[in-house]
């Protein structure tokens, strides 16, 4: 069976990322990744935790001052549909449907650009509203790098869909890249549950605590 | 090595090996360039003691003496004792689980190539300004106001080799779930590949640590973010915990290979199946989640309060349980064996009392409130080095010799490692085991020099005596490798003859598909079980069919070398300089742009044709 043979939807198997040995390693491999990729957010985390509120004078903005509510709810809901949606083109994969494949992946890009867009927009918004910036307390360089750091994956994975489906856009699936788009949303899974402990650390603990 | 090689030019060579993704040719870069920085960690290491020799010396001044020191740390552990592990393991795995290559064949290639730049990035610093002075372990408040750019080098450095190691271990991880041959179980693992399963573990959650730890030194020291600056509301303790969960697992994972490589050799010159195969596989598993447990006991007189420190020490303690199962394994092995006393097994039998001694001493410094006493005195020093030198060291020399044969087709010569043993071992307990009393006495490790009149003459002397005959037997070992080298004596499949595992099946140096046909195990010491029923050779897997390989790549060079330039532009950013930031993107550009032509260009590998396999008979690569 040659990676790049071409397959009708009788042919196709039922898990076409894990039906070459490369697939398997690929798959395996990522997996243990994401363990590796764990470790480095908690110690993020824990990082942030030491240092949250910690600022040199009275005067600077601590968390129940700069978080609000509205917007990480809608920055949520929008990660959390996209990674919806990319459960649906994962779906398609499975059954050879290519191009229904990238619809769904073009909306959960837009969704990724969305949820992008307003990170963007509520750092700047700290930046000159409450002159919270990275160099101002070790809070803010706490905040910002394990917020930033989400955000750098959110961005690292939006650019490895793109490449894969413009790559792909005129050939199809095949079992050469069924495991490249597979592991591009586990990725994407990965990010998403990041970023419900961020919302629950950092925003909702932020807000009570 | 392949025998294709023997074929072409020097320049064709040096491609070769650029491009290579052969987990057998990468595990001989690992082995030059770690032996390479094992000799500049050695030099330093001299001059360290040098110094010590006598009271007020001037030798070398008290800042040049911190750097040597700093990077005499810092290069044996991750340039050095790294390396040269994963050598061993690259050189070793895939052939004992009857693997033709590893999972990764191309992040394989990355990983060492990772490495490389990183090591060069960081000893480029002796000739830019000067090298790292805030200790191996760099600890914020010293590093923080470290002139220059040498602590810049060290984080940049460690940062671009520590994703090669953590490249090097998913590979492992997933090479040995998924790659083994048909019937080698689990429980039917040779230690060694059971030891690498295990530490690859390790580093899979160990490294992102450190990987956090740098990134937080390098905002810091760079972008004017303040995790450790107190002023601001920071906290220098972050950097301390995120080191030692990171630096804890780290002696573990150096560790783990050597007792792997030593269970082999034990059994295989005791001529005995290892002493309690089933125990030392659970030991080993133990001892890798228990090391993420302990890293507070380098914390000790940091003032993390009583329950914290009694919590460290007791899990410290408890490591010796299975340690202490090893060591009994080892000894009950050889007992009723019939043990031949070649070069790898003196260094084995070697490493029982001198590595016990070491774990001695843990024991003591894992009490926490004797570690007060302890805390940052030679008794210290002495104590890291009998378990890494009297461990890891002895263990990756022991290993060199063993597998020698199986990486370069050629014996080592025995009197000459016969010379080299003996030096080294009895240079070593000269050098170290005076500084536990050095220690005791209350000399402070870390200072430049010490004053007369203070009982510390005379043990300092004995100490640089030692430290010279070890340089001695590593001398005699770089000669032993030239002669045999030029002399190239080709051995057979099983040159110690009582090779016990699947690589001693095939032909030294093995060629580059390694195992014409899959072998099938059928036990423990695979290879044993077939010679013990009187067969020369494994019974095959599979039929003779074509056989599926990774072709070669020149983008892992690149990609590790756009981080090397990048580095340098980050590294003088903070001066304001006005070239930097264009550095920066040249470099980061090379690096990306090398991953995504990885990612768009189809790369499917290359098939060897049964037909071609038939002729290549002549050369014995059956199963």
């Amino acid at each position: 069976m040659h990676a790049d043979e071409k397959f009708t939807d009788a042919t196709w198997p039922a898990s076409p990322e894990k039906a070459t040995l490369e697939g398997k390693n690929k798959y395996l491999g990522f997996w243990l990744f994401l363990g590796g990729e764990t470790v480095l957010f908690a110690s993020l985390f824990a990082t942030y935790l030491a240092l949250k509120d910690k600022v040199p004078n009275g005067e600077a903005a601590l968390a129940k001052d700069l978080f609000e509510l509205p917007l990480t709810f809608v920055a949520t809901m929008l990660l959390l549909t996209s990674s919806l949606t990319s459960v649906y083109a994962m779906y398609h994969m499975k059954n050879n449907h290519f191009k229904q494949m990238q619809a769904w992946l073009v909306i959960t890009i837009a969704l990724g650009f969305a949820f992008l867009g307003l990170e963007i927009y509520e750092f700047n918004h700290y930046v000159h509203e409450f002159h919270h910036t990275f160099t101002s307390s070790a809070f803010g360089s706490a905040f910002y790098t394990l917020v930033g750091f989400h955000g750098g994956h959110v961005a690292f994975g939006l650019l490895w869909f793109i490449s894969l489906m413009v790559r792909n856009a005129r050939r199809g699936l095949n079992l050469y890249n069924a495991p490249k788009f597979y592991i591009a949303s586990l990725y994407w899974h990965f990010i998403d549950v990041v970023w419900v402990f961020i919302f629950t650390v950092v925003y909702l603990m932020g807000m009570v605590g | 090595m392949s025998t294709y090689a023997n074929k072409k030019g020097f320049g064709a060579t040096i491609w070769d090996y650029l491009t290579t993704v052969d987990h057998k040719k990468i595990a001989i870069l690992y082995l030059i360039s770690g032996g390479l920085f094992f000799v500049i960690g050695g030099l330093e290491a001299m001059f360290i003691r040098i110094q010590l020799a006598i009271p007020n010396n001037d030798f070398v001044s008290a800042g040049f003496y911190n750097e040597i020191l700093t990077m005499h740390g810092t290069t044996m552990i991750f340039l050095a004792a790294m390396p040269l592990v994963f050598a061993l393991m690259n050189a070793v795995v895939p052939l004992q689980i009857g693997a033709r290559d590893v999972a990764f064949p191309f992040l394989n290639s990355l990983g060492f190539w990772l490495f490389f730049f990183g090591g060069v990035f960081l000893n480029l610093s002796w000739f830019l300004g000067g090298a790292p002075d805030a200790g191996w372990t760099s600890y914020a408040s010293l590093s923080l106001h470290s002139a220059g750019h040498g602590i810049d080098f060290y984080v940049l450095g460690l940062q671009i080799s520590g994703f090669g190691s953590l490249m090097a271990g998913i590979n492992f991880l997933v090479t040995i779930i998924n790659m083994r041959a048909p019937g080698m179980t689990y429980m039917r693992m040779p230690l060694f590949t059971w030891s690498t399963f295990v530490v690859s573990a390790l580093i899979l959650f160990a490294f992102p640590p450190l990987t956090v730890g740098l990134v937080l030194m390098m905002f810091d020291r760079m972008f004017g973010a303040n995790f450790f600056d107190v002023a601001a509301g920071g906290n220098t303790i972050i950097w301390e915990h995120l080191f030692w969960i990171f630096g804890h697992p780290e002696v573990y994972i150096l560790i783990l290979p050597a007792f792997g490589i030593f269970s082999e050799i034990f059994a295989t010159f005791s001529r005995k199946r290892l002493f309690g195969y089933s125990s030392m596989v659970f030991a080993t598993v133990l001892i890798g989640f228990l090391g993420f447990m302990v890293w507070a006991h380098h914390m000790f007189t940091t003032g993390l309060g009583p329950i914290a420190n009694a919590i460290f020490a007791v899990a410290t303690m408890a490591i010796a349980v299975p340690t202490g199962i090893k060591i009994f394994n080892w000894i009950f092995t050889m007992w009723g064996g019939s043990v031949k006393f070649t070069v790898p097994m003196l260094y084995a039998v070697a490493f029982i009392p001198t590595f016990t001694m070491g774990g001695v001493t843990g024991i003591m410094l894992a009490s926490a409130p004797a570690d007060y006493q302890y805390h940052d005195s030679y008794f210290v020093v002495a104590h890291f080095h009998y378990v890494i030198v009297g461990g890891v060291v002895l263990g990756l020399l022991a290993g060199i010799n063993f597998y020698w044969p199986k990486m370069f087709g050629t014996l080592l010569n025995e009197k000459l490692g016969q010379i080299t043993f003996w030096t080294f071992l009895i240079g070593f307990h000269l050098t170290f085991f005076i500084q536990h009393f050095l220690g005791l006495m209350g000399m402070p490790r870390r200072v430049f020099t010490f004053l007369d009149n203070q009982g510390l003459n005379t043990g300092n002397m004995i100490s640089t005596v030692g430290a010279f005959l070890m340089a001695f037997g590593v001398l005699v070992m770089v000669i032993n490798i030239i002669i045999t080298s030029v002399k190239n004596e080709k051995v057979g499949n099983d040159p110690w003859g009582d090779g016990r595992t699947l690589e001693w099946s095939i032909p030294s140096p093995p060629p580059f598909y390694n195992f014409k046909q899959l072998p099938l195990v059928r036990g423990l010491d695979a290879y044993w079980v077939e010679k013990m029923e009187g067969k020369k050779e494994m019974t095959p897997a599979e039929p003779l069919g074509d056989i599926h390989m990774p072709n070669s790549s020149f983008l892992p060079v690149m990609i590790a070398f756009g981080l090397f330039v990048a580095a340098f532009g980050a590294l003088y950013h903070m001066d304001d300089k006005s070239w930097t930031l264009p550095i920066i993107i040249v470099g980061l550009l090379i690096t990306f742009g090398s991953m995504l032509i990885r990612s768009v260009k189809d790369d499917h590998g290359f098939h060897i044709h049964k037909e071609d396999l038939m002729d290549d008979s002549d050369k014995g690569g059956k199963a």
